[in-house]
């Protein structure tokens, strides 16, 4: 472990005030302060909305640069840093270096952390060597190393207080994901979907990183902590052995279900909710069954890691649709009750509101008109198949068989969205949701499984819908009827997370390096910067020395990086059409920058 | 030409003239007895080349990008390719390579042990040379020669070996 202390005084932030409050209180009471941002998502709901006012919409025309940073590293930098009083944690991918910069003092380092990794575990990540970013909690910075070492850092010096192994990389697990405080727990995910990993969320103990409870997404009752007759999908109790039932044999052992996407947390209830990933392989055929509880929105308690409810929306998935998107809590009303909503945008491309009380399924319904691979889902709770989406026949992959390739499926394996983050304004009650404009055409095939090797068991190709150019599209979505309100097309993938601010403004980032600011009750673009890298992070406000600023972190790369940085083709396109895709690699180029805006003096 | 390469060092051994001068069971070989494609006139590639595009995009194309075009991260092998020799080829993929330097991480993987990708060593390489000498343009194939039994039994019995 590599540590440089640059500074040793620190100037006292309140935060760091030892206390008797649980992390919990602690955590709550700071991110109410609009000021800062103290958790990878802004808040436990996952809104990614800020009280600031400062930059609205009638002055965010005038915004400028305040100030740059590199992070010396040229891959894909997805996340954002935290914000805690005069402390700024900024983070990035492989080898997953963490600064930590002094706001009132020039933006000075006041200490740098860089693990020493071995860089075997760089090739095991899928679609690059990403990190979703830290997490604070009792005066601790955590941060999930690509390696799955969870390290615990002193958040005034760096030094280390902990660390604990989450996973094992020589067998295809890996670290990317932000971890989330809850109470006087660290929870974290795990990424290795495509290496065959019985993926997990872990809980480890705030003070000592010693493990609490781990769930895994597939496996016999006690591994995936449900209790069949308490546990509900739909309101039904899942009964025993749900998972294990639809697998075949031992296959759930290999089976994926990845846990990397972010975290929610609804106090009041005492309830976390995340996603669980596609079941390996990508090959339908080889893996009969549900494959529960892959592809599923989990419900559990944050105190034993029990799921109070489950909800699988691809059951049987034939597209690698990772159900990790973010869940984002709203309590809106619907029929004129209020409900404490959560609402999800699947990779698979439907839109979904639950009560996430119950898991009682309100809205699914497609947010890119485009999606065709099905009819819908199934909303009639006395049917046999409620609940479940109708798979079209000419889109399905397991229907059509291996070595058959499918074409002109819409969404591609990236998702109508992928794990950027949308955001929620409770000003308009609309959620802004960056997404991806690309359809496929999928082959799956026999593929074997050796441990520590990828096993994928798929060819794709990408391509954006037949007769359009824009890959991506920026959206606002009613997620009470489930409705587009307005759609700004984007020439790429939007791989940016969102953010809605109390100024009326929405930000997010584009592939070609933008900032964008945009109307948030009519999507009219109002500021555009481009930075020096195409941005896969998400954007950040706070409130610094009486100043409202917006940070993000450019530098292209993630699964945006690969066959965006080439381009795509459009196979049912003449070679001429092929210039309107043009590769992002003709707009944008390498390296991490957080680049931090405000308005001028 | 050696078959046994360290994987470390990929000289820059221009790659040999590709025509495919005979064919055993539809795998066509060069003048000096390496695996090469074999494009018709009306744009029908020869199985490996066909076979080769499919492995490449399950198990090579999310660092090394579509169509061997490269990523942010990976280099690209439609250009790799036009100076690295079978031998090299074959040692890199087995024994993956490192390139790691203050500015850059790049590390290939051993594939040595991965019968997804041992099995389809030639049709990686025929794929790709196919793609380095732009004989074969973005994009899958349309058409291509039916797999042989010969490819068949061989698949099976590689796939099967460890089984």
């Amino acid at each position: 472990m590599r540590k440089v202390l640059l500074a040793t005084c620190v100037g006292a932030v309140a935060a760091f005030a030892a206390g008797a409050a649980t992390a919990n209180d602690e955590l709550t009471k700071m991110s109410q302060n609009p000021k800062d941002w103290v958790m990878p998502t802004g808040n436990y709901a996952n809104t990614r909305y800020s009280k600031l006012d400062q930059i609205t919409a009638a002055n965010v025309g005038k915004l400028q640069v305040a100030w740059t940073f590199s992070t010396g590293v040229l891959r894909g930098h997805e996340g954002g840093p935290l914000i805690i009083g005069n402390m700024m944690y900024v983070h990035a991918p492989f080898p997953n270096t963490v600064y930590a910069l002094d706001l009132a003092n020039d933006n000075k380092i006041v200490w740098k952390y860089e693990p020493k990794q071995d860089p075997n575990v760089i090739p095991v990540m899928c679609c690059d060597t990403v990190n979703r970013g830290v997490a604070y909690g009792d005066g601790k910075i955590f941060l999930h190393q690509a390696d799955t070492t969870l390290v615990a850092l002193d958040a005034k010096t760096g030094k280390v207080e902990w660390t604990a192994k989450n996973g094992d990389p020589s067998k295809g697990a890996t670290g990317t994901s932000a971890p989330m405080v809850v109470k006087d727990k660290v929870l974290i995910g795990i990424s290795g979907g495509e290496f065959g990993v019985q993926a997990h969320m872990t809980a480890y103990d705030i003070k000592t990183g010693k493990m609490v409870w781990r769930a895994f997404s597939e496996g016999p009752d006690d591994q995936i902590l449900v209790d069949p007759t308490k546990t509900t999908e739909l309101g039904k109790p899942v009964g025993k052995d749900s998972s294990l039932k639809t697998w075949q044999g031992d296959q759930w052992k290999i089976g994926g279900g990845a846990t990397w996407g972010w975290i929610s947390y609804d106090p009041s209830l005492n309830l976390i909710y995340y996603g669980s990933g596609n079941p390996s392989t990508w090959n339908p055929k080889q893996r009969p069954g549900d494959n529960k509880w892959s592809m599923t929105i989990w419900a559990r308690d944050p105190d034993t890691g029990m799921a109070k409810w489950v909800y699988q929306m691809t059951p049987h998935d034939e597209w690698d649709y990772d159900g990790v998107n973010e869940m984002i809590l709203s309590d809106q009303q619907i029929n004129g009750t209020e409900r404490k909503l959560l609402t999800h945008f699947d990779r698979n491309g439907l839109g979904y509101t639950l009560d996430r009380a119950t898991g009682e399924l309100l809205v699914a319904e497609k947010y890119d008109p485009k999606v065709n691979w099905t009819s819908g889902v199934d909303m009639n709770k006395s049917s046999p198949t409620y609940g479940r989406p109708k798979v079209l026949d000419q889109y399905s992959t397991d229907k059509q068989g291996e070595d058959h390739n499918v074409k002109g499926i819409c969404p591609a394996a990236l998702g109508s969205k992928d794990e950027q983050p949308a955001a929620y304004s409770p000003d308009t009650q609309l959620f802004y949701v960056p997404t991806n404009h690309v359809c496929m055409d999928y082959e799956p095939f026999k593929v074997s499984y050796t441990a520590g090797q990828p096993y994928v068991g798929a060819t794709l190709s990408m391509y954006p819908p037949p007769g359009e150019s824009n890959m991506g599209n920026f959206i606002a979505w009613d997620g009470k009827t489930g409705k587009i309100a307005w759609s700004n097309k984007e020439q790429f993938s939007v791989w940016s997370g969102a953010l809605a601010t109390a100024g009326g403004v929405v930000f997010y980032g584009t592939l070609e390096g933008y900032l964008k600011a945009v109307d948030a009750k009519t999507g009219k673009e109002l500021y555009k910067f481009k930075t020096p890298s195409g941005i896969i992070g998400n954007v950040t406000t706070y409130e610094q020395g009486g100043k409202q600023y917006v940070a993000v972190l450019s530098g292209v790369g993630g699964w945006a990086g690969i066959g965006l940085a080439a381009g795509l083709t459009d196979p049912t396109a003449g070679l001429g059409a092929v210039g309107g895709y043009a590769a992002l690699s003709n707009y944008t180029a390498l390296g991490g920058t957080l680049t931090v805006f405000s308005l001028p003096q | 030409m050696a078959l046994v390469a360290s994987g470390n060092i990929v000289v820059a051994d221009t790659a040999a003239d590709p025509t495919a001068v005979k064919s055993e069971n539809g795998k066509y070989l060069d003048k000096e007895g390496n695996p090469t494609f074999k494009v018709a006139p009306d744009g029908t590639v020869d199985w490996y080349t066909y076979s080769g595009y499919r492995r490449y995009h399950s198990e090579c194309h999310v660092c090394h990008g579509p169509d061997g075009m490269g990523s942010t991260y990976a280099p690209a092998l439609k250009d790799s390719l036009k100076t690295m020799s079978y031998a090299d080829f074959l040692g890199v993929v087995a024994s993956g390579r490192q390139n790691v330097s203050t500015s850059q991480e790049n590390v290939m993987p051993s594939f040595g042990n991965n019968r997804n990708v041992v099995c389809y060593l030639d049709d990686l390489y025929v794929y790709l040379r196919a793609r380095a000498n732009g004989a074969v343009g973005r994009g899958r194939p349309a058409k291509h020669e039916e797999k042989t039994p010969a490819a068949q039994k061989q698949e099976d019995d590689c796939m099967a070996d460890s089984k």
